[in-house]
């Protein structure tokens, strides 16, 4: 059996799909399910529906913006894009993560 | 923090955009899956795993649906609206119960808010457009031994106007009535004469021409100038444009008219609505006694005062009582023992809100009875539906709904009813608030004015109110949802049993609660009731059939003291020789009427009164056969005749208490009193009776002869066996015979009088039995549903026990007995209840035991036929039952 998969944490969910926006510019829900999912290699167990609230959250807040458009093959989906708020959260919120991860980093080599 | 606030707006906006936002989530979804299937087509699944495939890695859509709805509005709210919306059409689903139980709630809450009204109207905020009330106190006099409020000098009220510095006004307003004569019709007014600065202290200003300019209230008659009421000017004068700088007669003085008030102004006497205001310098002009603006002794005015912000009571009053004792030292002839006191307006000695104060305060309690009971009521009547609504609660729950979540429906139900309860309470207050009037006996010449008000601090606690009615109502069915089992609700009701325990319990409960409030109220009418009988039955010393009173206003016609004096000897004569009078006489004042009796120092020879007693005594002065034409025993010596007159010795009439106090076993006949430094020789000892109040104890007074102590303003008595009204005929026509400028007041029996001065007593009666009447058919019908309710649940049992061979009169005896138990039981408690409440009632009572036996007892066979009635319907329902269909059922 393969190596149990993580469940997502909120606020990283957030944070991942901010990064997935700005570098991947406008997208619909179902691409950055995919692009989560291929980027992490399929480790993070994603139940692509948790990712609508998500969305719907930070556009609450000013930090993506959505509009109706036609997808790659003529669908009608709805695409986000990162606004100016948006990417200045995302560098707030990486830096944080980072500086985060550092700190527990340290803690496990030290014991 | 701006990123949390722009969140709420846009979950707010999105409440009202539901419709639509719902259509985009689903169009997204649909398309998010569609994707993902077309995805997993071209990793060669078949189309049918595909799809599972694509919906497997979304999860849950509606789950999904769901937590997308909580991030996108706001959940409280919007359940709440569902509930209200769900709360409005089970209203509408049901609409008999809806209106029955919406009809108890107004009640309950239009008892309240009505109540409220009045306190607020009569005793908060009694004068309508006047500013500040809150900071008005009303200014009297004290004296020692004297328990009521006296009126106060104006030399003193000068004196305090120029010491104290914690107030923004001082100001005077003492109520008097006059003749008005206008055109052809000469009527009685009441009026009031006030300090100078007056409308300027209440802050009203006239809305034609001015109100009194610094100074018009000083100096003897200086300033004939008059301001008139909205009314007056649109009644009488015909909303007369051009009415200022016109003159008017009032009291034989042609007054300029100055100003009209505004519409909705009534002065400043809790009860009565003023038509016209004179400055203090005309009071020689309306009052009787005399000119009295530089007579300390005289205490004649009614005063009021505005604190400064942020002055309290205790501080006001140190500031006068220091006052009170620099002018008792200084002035020890006229202000020894006297005091100077502040009273809040609900607490005013001179006008009605002091006689309504322990009325209102009853009402108080009982429109919380009547609220109480009306909520047993629906909580009763939602407890019945909530069992024929056990099936939609149990299948709501097995789908997932909260407790928590059903609790909260049921009290959002609960507070539609009491919201609708209270629109229509605020109505049922609206409707009420001049009905306090019409509990009083009309009398001439005063138009009452006693408003309910109904203003944001009434709504706010009519509001609370209901909120609390919510509480109760919403609750009771929430107690029984605490029971509600999943697997036995599902199956099919069993049969109940009558009296069975359980769930009816709680019904029985409230029912108890019900009769035993209303048998409370039962105990507190009948009480009132017998106390008011006594009052009006017992005799106040004098008749009161048989003997009529009227009054001729000659200071207010112009008339000086020989005119006047002998005006009345000439009217004596002719109604003496009018057919049907037995015996007439005048006397200054009317006992138990509105008005003081003079009062004096008195000194007796060979009487030492203790070093702190400073005996003042009040008297009257009342012409020859006023003994025999009142009715008042002499005990011994003689009454006043013609021959006591001016230039006759001194005389004196005591009565009993005062013989007994200052005399001791001794006869006083032929002794000396001094009154105002004259003194006098008793040749009289007269019966006691009832002076200012009915209530009062015996209490020393005495008489003296009017000749020898002439007043204009006399009332006239006549012992006839005639009615009023042929006498007012006759009278008339006496009167303006002899001048036909003069009005006469109203001809009323001295029964009238006693009336009168215990309105409050019939008012406190009238409304306490009006709401003990509802409360009582509240509780009936209360008793009624629960019992009917048992009879309907429990036909198989009862056919079960026909068939077993019990017959009609047993099953009767069955169900009235389970009604009966109930009544006793609430019986039981209300008495206890009864017992501990009965005393606040206090100084309603007359003569009556808080604990009077009769008041229990018919309160408990009223309470115990009522509950007859409210069970034999379903008794007679439960005999009727067909044993063979109700056991096959």
């Amino acid at each position: 059996m393969a190596a149990p998969k993580s469940e997502v944490l909120q606020g990283t969910l957030d944070l991942l799909v901010l990064k997935t926006l700005d570098s991947m510019g406008p997208m619909h829900g179902f691409g950055i399910a995919l692009r989560i999912q291929q980027v992490s290699e399929d480790l993070l167990q994603l139940n692509q529906g948790t990712l609508y609230p998500a969305l719907l959250r930070l556009e609450q807040r000013g930090w993506i913006v959505s509009k109706w458009g036609t997808s790659e093959n003529n669908r009608k989906a709805k695409f986000y894009s990162l606004t100016r708020a948006g990417r200045k959260q995302l560098e707030q919120e990486a830096e944080s993560w980072e500086r985060m991860s550092a700190m527990i980093n340290r803690v496990l080599r030290t014991t | 923090m701006r990123a949390t606030l722009r969140s709420i707006v846009q979950r707010l906006a999105a409440l009202f955009r539901r419709r639509r936002l719902e259509d985009d989530l689903d169009d997204e979804l649909r398309s998010h899956l569609e994707m993902s299937i077309e995805l997993n087509l071209r990793k060669c699944l078949s189309p049918a795993d595909a799809r599972r495939e694509a919906l497997k890695s979304f999860g849950g859509v509606e789950q999904t649906k769901e937590i997308y709805r909580d991030q996108r509005g706001l959940p409280m709210i919007e359940t709440t609206l569902q509930d209200l919306r769900f709360g409005l059409r089970m209203l509408r689903r049901s609409p008999g119960f809806s209106a029955l139980a919406i009809l108890c709630l107004t009640l309950g809450i239009g008892a309240n808010a009505a109540v409220f009204s009045w306190i607020e109207g009569i005793l908060f905020r009694p004068y309508p457009a006047v500013t500040h009330q809150e900071r008005l106190l009303a200014l009297g006099g004290t004296a020692r031994g004297e328990a009521r409020g006296t009126p106060i000098s104006w030399p003193d009220f000068l004196d305090l106007q120029r010491s104290c510095t914690l107030f923004d006004a001082f100001f005077v307003t003492k109520i008097m009535g006059t003749t008005l004569s206008i055109g052809d019709r000469a009527e009685v007014t009441t009026g009031s004469i006030v300090s100078a600065n007056y409308f300027d202290a209440i802050g009203v200003n006239p809305i034609l021409g001015r109100g009194f300019e610094p100074g018009e209230d000083t100096g003897r008659n200086a300033h004939p100038v008059t301001v008139i009421s909205y009314q007056l000017w649109k009644g009488r004068f015909k909303g007369d444009p051009q009415i200022i700088g016109k003159t008017q007669r009032l009291s034989g003085t042609l007054h300029t008219i100055v100003g009209v008030m505004p519409e909705g102004f009534y002065g400043t006497f809790v009860g009565w609505a003023m038509q016209f205001w004179v400055p203090a310098s005309m009071e020689e002009t309306f009052e009787a006694g005399g000119y009295k603006l530089e007579d300390r002794g005289a205490r004649w005015i009614e005063a009021y005062v505005r604190l400064k912000p942020g002055v309290n009571l205790r501080q006001a009053q140190e500031e006068i009582s220091a006052v009170a004792a620099r002018l008792e030292s200084a002035y020890p002839d006229t202000n020894r023992g006297r005091g100077i006191r502040l009273w809040p307006l609900w607490q005013t000695p001179f006008n009605n809100a002091g006689t309504l104060l322990p009325t209102l305060e009853i009402m108080l309690v009982v429109v919380v009875f009547v609220l109480l009971i009306a909520c047993a009521n629906v909580g009763n009547l939602l407890l019945v539906r909530s069992f024929a609504r056990r099936h939609e609660m149990t299948v709501r729950m097995a789908i997932g709904a909260g407790r928590g979540r059903l609790v909260k429906q049921l009290v959002t139900e609960g507070l539609v009813l009491s919201a609708f309860g209270a629109v229509g309470g605020l109505l049922v207050a609206h409707w009420c608030r001049h009905a306090l009037v019409l509990l009083f006996p009309a009398r001439g010449g005063v138009t009452m004015h006693l408003p309910g008000e109904i203003d944001g601090r009434v709504v706010a606690l009519s509001a609370g109110v209901c909120l609390l009615a919510t509480l109760v109502v919403g609750v009771i069915p929430a107690i029984q949802m605490r029971k509600l089992d999943l697997a036995g609700a599902l199956k099919a009701d069993s049969a109940g049993v009558v009296g069975g325990a359980g769930r009816a319990w709680v019904r029985s409960g409230l029912v108890l609660v019900q009769v035993s409030l209303s048998f409370v109220l039962l105990v507190g009418a009948g009480l009132l009731l017998q106390s008011l009988q006594q009052i009006r039955t017992s005799s106040p010393g004098f008749s009161t059939h048989e003997v009529l009173e009227t009054f001729v206003p000659l200071v207010s016609a112009g008339y000086d003291a020989p005119r006047a004096q002998s005006f009345q000897d000439e009217l004596l004569e002719r109604v003496k020789a009018l057919p049907g009078v037995e015996s007439a006489a005048f006397g200054r004042m009317t006992p138990l009427s509105y008005g003081s009796f003079s009062s004096t120092p008195i000194a007796v020879d060979g009487y030492q009164p203790p070093p702190e007693e400073q005996p003042i005594v009040q008297y009257n002065e009342v012409g020859p056969d006023y003994f025999a034409t009142m009715g008042i025993p002499l005990v011994s010596g003689r009454e006043f005749t013609r021959a006591d007159d001016e230039k006759a010795a001194l005389v004196a009439v005591v009565n009993e208490t005062m013989a007994a106090q200052y005399w001791r076993s001794r006869s006083p006949i032929g002794e000396r009193v001094q009154v105002k430094g004259r003194w006098m020789q008793v040749v009289g000892v007269a019966k006691d009776s009832k002076y200012e109040s009915v209530r009062e104890t015996p209490k020393v007074f005495f008489y003296v002869p009017l000749r020898q102590n002439f007043s204009r303003g006399a009332d006239l008595f006549i012992r006839t066996p005639l009615n009023a009204e042929t006498m007012a005929t006759a009278l008339a026509r006496e009167v303006h015979t002899l001048d036909p400028g003069l009005a006469l007041y109203e001809v009323i029996t001295l029964q009238e009088q006693v009336d009168r001065s215990t309105s409050p007593q019939m008012v406190a009666v009238t409304l306490v039995g009006v709401l003990g009447g509802l409360a009582l058919l509240l509780a009936t019908i209360g008793l009624y549903g629960v019992m009917s309710y048992a009879v309907s649940q429990s036909t198989r049992e009862l056919g079960l026990r026909m068939a077993l061979g019990a017959n009609a009169s047993n099953l009767l005896r069955l169900v009235i007995s389970r009604g009966l138990a109930l009544t006793a039981g609430g019986v039981l408690l209300g008495g206890v209840v009864a017992l501990a409440l009965t005393r606040l009632l206090g100084n309603l009572l007359y003569k009556v035991s808080p604990y009077d036996p009769l008041a229990f007892v018919s309160a408990f066979v009223v309470m115990t036929g009522a509950s007859l009635a409210a069970c034999f319907m379903p008794a007679w329902r439960a005999i009727r039952t067909d044993p063979a269909r109700a056991l096959r059922e």
